[in-house]
């Protein structure tokens, strides 16, 4: 077996008083693309916030590409090369789909400090690029991503993910709130992770979906880990009764 | 209609603009010609400067989702500070800085104890709003100083220039803030994490933006505009009253929203905020000439505001509606 891209030793999360996760250990191997399931409140989002850095952890070490790395917040993830697609999402309605793009990661042309003035040509330029990439049709990178619909915007989350050269994309609950019709493509998205070779992690309330897209599952309840198993090695009626 | 709600997406500003041009107008004729002539422009354009430069912070802490309900306090406090340090016969340049750090200083707090604390900023510069008018009125001892004879470079702000001697030197500054600020806003990264920041915290925050420190800085600037107009006002008085700039920072929250921006953050112009602070100044001065009560001021500033906001409210409902459609 290949060396883990990611591994999780004994991770354990308290938000005052409620111990959220409970010493979660786990790897993730390059290319492999594994299915998060859990029910409400299992600790899913906990785990995965921690993994791109936007919550630390109470307890418990995280090794990336075998190194032991502690994130201070989700730019320290974002450089290692793990891009998240959140279940609410991290677009701002009230700004373009190029200023979406690069948000806390522009080009810039001159500057002193890290602040300097944005390249914008550049900027359009990529955008377009990085959104006929994922076969996305929008007319203008200058549109609001306001103006897009649910699906559009997850789809321009993930082009903004594959331009950033992520080596894992983490997943949490993209699908919520869409029309039957863009969570397909957002599942088939999924799938093409593996020719891309990026390790995906995928959360999902929705078995099918899992099953559909994914090589490994990970089911968690009440914070643990209560099932880990190729998808071959399982079925649903397994994982519904471990839940 | 679709092309018109393209345009005001664009450019939210624009009806304020139109409105500007009708109300110079209707002003023009009611006052016989008056209201567009040398003199009279004169006297706009030699006070809007005050009022534009606190406009132009407000408005950009606003677009980062936060307000400043302290600026009309510092834009008497940092001149008090000057004013009190050039009494005792510091050289201008030092007095006129430390003014500016005492602005800078009250930005940080107000920035500081809002995110610290995670209160709304209306509570935090309401407080300052207090603070600073009655650290004003004390520095001042009761007896507000005169600004010592010669003390201060006149010429820098002041005095009159261009042809016909149409403006102070105090727009000159004023356009140049004006510039820098549109500038940083629309033309830098720093210009787009206020936006993110303001237009969508939880998504600012993921991105792995500062946003804590963009924040403070962006209450810094605010506060910073907001002292430099208030001295500026003294030098042209001669004089630091404790009590100018009283009611100022609600007139900014107009001007910034008769402007187009939202209250809720991430939308608005700087030029915006200039158009709203001119139409103020233009109100204020076209009542007066068309021999209008003064006192029906604040009617049509309250009006206007409500209407403003109204109006913004609804184009933007109605330009929601329109989504973008897929290419091909
Ligand atoms: N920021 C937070 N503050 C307090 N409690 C939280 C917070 N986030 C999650 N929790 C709690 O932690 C537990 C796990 O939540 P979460 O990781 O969001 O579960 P999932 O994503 O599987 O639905 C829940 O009991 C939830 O209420
Ligand atoms: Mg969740």
């Amino acid at each position: 077996m290949t060396a883990p891209i990611i591994q999780v030793k004994n991770l354990h999360k308290w938000y005052s008083g409620v111990h959220a996760l409970k010493g979660a250990t786990l790897d993730f191997r390059p290319n492999e693309t594994v299915g998060l399931v859990g029910d409400n409140g299992a600790g899913k989002s906990t785990l995965i916030n921690i993994l791109s850095g936007t919550q630390a952890p109470s307890e418990g070490e995280i090794y990336f590409e075998g190194r032991k790395v502690s994130f201070k917040g989700p730019r320290d993830a974002m450089d290692e090369g793990i891009e998240t697609i959140y279940q609410y999402n991290s677009m701002v309605p009230t700004m373009s789909i190029a200023r979406n793009m690069f948000i806390g990661r522009e080009p810039i042309k001159y500057g002193i400090g890290g602040i300097g003035i944005l390249d914008t040509k550049r900027m359009a330029e990529e955008s377009v690029q990085a959104i006929a990439d994922v076969d996305l049709h929008l007319r203008s990178p200058d549109a609001l991503v306001g103006e897009l619909s649910g699906g559009q915007r997850q789809g321009v989350a993930i082009a903004r993910a594959m331009h950033f050269k992520s080596k894992v994309m983490i997943l949490d609950e993209p699908t919520n709130h869409l029309a039957v019709k863009e969570t397909r493509k957002v599942i088939g998205f999924v799938q093409s992770l593996k020719s891309l070779g990026i390790t995906g992690i995928f959360i999902s309330h929705n078995i099918h979906h899992v099953f559909e897209c994914c090589d490994r599952i990970v089911a968690m309840a009440r914070g643990e880990i209560v099932l880990d198993k190729p998808v071959g090695e399982t079925n649903m009626d397994e994982i519904l009764d471990v839940l | 209609m679709k092309r018109l709600l393209k345009i005001y997406m664009e450019k939210p500003e624009l009806a304020g603009i139109a409105f500007l041009v009708l109300l110079a107008i209707v002003f023009q004729v009611r006052s016989g010609g008056v209201f567009l002539n040398l003199q009279n422009l004169q006297g706009i354009l030699g006070l809007l400067p005050e009022m534009a430069l606190v406009a132009i912070g407000v408005t950009l802490l606003m677009i980062c989702g936060e307000f400043d309900l302290s600026v009309g306090s510092v834009f008497a406090l940092t001149p008090m500070t000057m004013a009190v340090l050039l009494e005792g016969g510091m050289p201008f340049i030092f007095a006129f800085s430390i003014g500016l750090c005492v602005a800078l200083l009250i930005g940080f707090v107000n920035g500081y104890l809002t995110i610290q604390f995670n209160i709304p900023s209306f509570i935090t510069t309401l407080g300052m709003l207090f603070v600073a008018r009655s650290i004003t009125v004390v520095i001042s001892g009761g007896f507000p100083p005169l600004l010592p004879n010669g003390a201060i470079p006149k010429w820098l702000f002041t005095s009159y220039v261009g042809p016909g001697d149409l403006i102070r030197m105090s727009f000159v500054w004023f356009l140049a803030f004006a510039i820098l600020i549109a500038l940083l806003l629309s033309r830098t990264n720093f210009g787009n994490w206020v936006r993110a920041t303001g237009g969508f915290l939880p998504a600012a925050q993921s991105m792995g933006i500062p946003t804590k420190r963009v924040k403070i800085a962006t209450f810094m600037i605010c506060s910073f505009l907001a002292g430099f107009a208030g001295s500026i006002q003294v030098m042209r008085l001669g004089a630091p009253l404790p009590s100018i700039g009283e009611g100022m920072e609600l007139q900014a929250v107009a001007a910034a929203v008769i402007g187009g921006t939202a209250l809720t953050g991430g939308i608005g112009t700087i030029l915006g905020g200039i158009i709203g602070a001119t139409l103020i100044r233009v109100i204020d001065n076209g009542l007066v000439l068309s021999q209008v009560d003064a006192n029906w001021f604040k009617m049509a500033l309250g009006a206007l505001t409500v209407f403003a906001v109204i109006l913004n409210a609804w184009l933007r409902k109605k330009a929601k509606s329109i989504k973008v459609e897929t290419g091909k």
